[in-house]
């Protein structure tokens, strides 16, 4: 079984929700991707604080 | 020369008491009065709390900073205010009661041209029975990661939970909120996953049972009203993404719920459909609620005038629409702009001590008459920002005289950034890394979801993560004016 239908069977509450698979796991920790998006981040950060000021 | 005052050095007040400082110069004195002698990047005790860090990691002394930046620094707390004056002089002034060692207890008048208020929030763990010590500590039942002593003492107990775990005990953890008017959920939200992330790092996830509670109506609520981001192209609700998350790291949840009692390994609560229960635990983390921190205000002639200056909450009256009536009639618009208070114009509130116009959340009770809903969030960046604008309002009040156009800063055009990181290794941790935009929604202004979805995102990753590490260590030099410090946002 994939590891991410494993909790969808744990509980009720975890059955009516989404679970990320295995590809959107693997692209939280790469590294090229993650870099570009803390860019992304970083930006959208200062414009929030910037329309703060 | 002009006296300013300021109650409080944590976030707020700090940011206040230094922005203003390098304004007004030499010309007027700056004083702060606070009863720590160190200053606390609260927001990384989180990391304290699972020993990942050590308390001096989060801390350091404020004294030399404050000398070198030309302030006066009175170690102590502020008990009184007396806006009027005596009977026989008219110089407003305050009551401060040292907390320096030698000198505890020891009381000073001290007159005042400008007053801040930036005395934060009172960890109110009395308000729950079981939860403090009936004396305003916290009692030994949970464990608190408030304060940076707090978190100390949380992390010396997660790790006996951790040695019994893997010496093959099952173990049951529970974090979340300790009363039903709480508010702070990220904290608490921030602290689950730092510990579920322990425990895998430490081998024993498998023999840990943990579960979340709190007073939110539905998961992801964190005391705004939930909001809605953009997520892999879709709108969605911070619902959805919460639960995906709980789910995802198999951390089960209770909602809706106000622990009205607190005893050793068990808790017991009531649900918003008014059905009392009980969940055990073998170790808890749970938020006190917050109050004003108890400040008294006197007239000329000795009389009480508290609720002139103080809302019945303890947090100080500014200049927000306090009756806005039911929900349906709340407006972005009643939120406060520039946190002068209304009787007294040289007297300004800034960060968690002013009291918010009423809740952000929907307003609910249970049938026997609880009312369960977390307070509005008054988190890092929105208590820096308004402390600058309050020094820079007070700046101009004190440089161009009294009627000045005063700065503005409404937590309804005001965004927060939030990262919740769980894990501190720069390649194993994760986190999630949301921004909200406006902190109060606006529903005039953004119909629908009164936010603007283009700056209100949510999304789990390193970069979050790597954030995080950025701003413990860019908060904390600009905490400590190091050169270029005024660059920092806040
Ligand atoms: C565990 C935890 C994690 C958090 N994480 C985040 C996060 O990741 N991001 C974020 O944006 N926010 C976070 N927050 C919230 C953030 O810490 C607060 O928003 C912020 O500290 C509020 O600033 P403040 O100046 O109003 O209050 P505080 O920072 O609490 O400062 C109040 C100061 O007043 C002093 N004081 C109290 N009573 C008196 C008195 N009578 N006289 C004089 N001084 C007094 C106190 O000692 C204190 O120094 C977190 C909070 C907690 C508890």
């Amino acid at each position: 079984m994939k590891q991410e239908e494993i909790n969808f069977g744990k509980s009720e509450q975890f059955n009516l929700t989404m679970i990320p698979g295995s590809f959107a796991r693997r692209m939280r920790k790469n590294i090229i991707w993650q870099f570009f998006r803390f860019m992304v981040i970083n930006i959208k950060m200062l414009i929030v604080v910037s329309k703060s000021h | 020369m002009a006296r300013l005052i300021i109650m409080g050095g944590g976030v707020s007040g700090h940011t206040t008491a230094t922005f203003a400082k390098k304004w007004l110069g030499d010309e007027h004195e700056v004083v702060v009065v606070t009863p720590n002698s160190q200053w606390n990047w609260i927001p990384s005790n989180i990391w304290v709390g699972v020993g990942q860090m050590e308390k001096k990691d989060v801390v350091f002394p404020l004294a030399p900073i404050y000398k070198k930046a030309g302030i006066d620094f009175r170690q102590a707390l502020a008990t009184e205010i007396h806006p009027n004056g005596k009977a026989d002089d008219d110089t407003p002034y305050i009551v401060i009661s040292s907390t320096e060692e030698g000198k505890e207890g020891q009381t000073e008048e001290l007159s005042y041209d400008y007053l801040v208020n930036a005395t934060g929030p009172k960890l109110n763990f009395d308000a729950t029975p079981g939860l403090g010590n009936g004396s305003g500590g916290l009692s030994g039942n949970t464990v608190s990661v408030c304060t940076a002593d707090h978190a100390v003492h949380a992390s010396e107990e997660l790790k006996e939970i951790f040695a019994k775990a893997k010496a093959g005990e099952r173990q049951k953890i529970l974090v979340g909120t300790g009363h039903g008017m709480c508010t702070c959920q990220g904290a608490a939200f921030e602290y689950i996953f730092n510990i579920e992330h322990e425990a895998r790092k430490a081998n024993v996830r498998d023999m840990l049972d943990i579960k979340w509670i709190s007073n939110e109506s539905f998961l992801g609520d964190f005391g705004m009203g939930g909001l809605h981001m953009k997520v892999g192209g879709y709108a969605v609700s911070s619902k959805l993404f919460a639960e995906s998350l709980y789910a995802e790291r198999d951390v089960q949840w209770i909602i809706g719920a106000h622990t009205s009692k607190v005893e050793e390994g068990k808790i017991e609560y009531e649900l918003l459909d008014g059905t009392m229960h009980e969940e055990t635990f073998d170790f808890a983390m749970l938020i006190p609620p917050f109050g004003g921190v108890g400040l008294k205000a006197y007239d000329k002639d000795g009389s009480d005038m508290t609720d002139t200056l103080f809302a019945p909450n303890g947090f100080m009256k500014v200049d927000a629409k306090y009756d806005a009536g039911a929900y349906e009639n709340w407006k972005a618009s009643d939120w406060p702009v520039t946190y002068q208070n209304p009787t007294f114009d040289n007297i300004f509130a800034a960060g968690i001590a002013f009291a918010p116009p009423h809740l952000i959340s929907k307003p609910m009770t249970s049938p026997n008459g609880t009312p369960i809903n977390p307070t509005p969030p008054r988190t890092g960046m929105p208590s820096g920002i308004i402390g600058k604008a309050v020094a820079h309002s007070v700046c101009d009040m004190i440089k161009k005289g009294k009627d000045v156009h005063l700065h503005e800063a409404s937590m309804a055009d005001m965004g927060a950034a939030c990262v919740a990181s769980a894990g501190k290794g720069l390649f194993d941790g994760s986190a999630a890394a949301m921004t909200v935009y406006p902190v109060v929604p606006d529903f005039e202004k953004y119909p629908g979801t009164g936010r603007d979805t283009n700056y209100t995102f949510g999304e789990i990753g390193l970069a979050g993560h790597w954030i995080k590490h950025i701003l413990h260590h860019m908060f904390l030099y600009k905490a400590k004016l190091k050169p270029g410090w005024t660059l920092i946002p806040e």
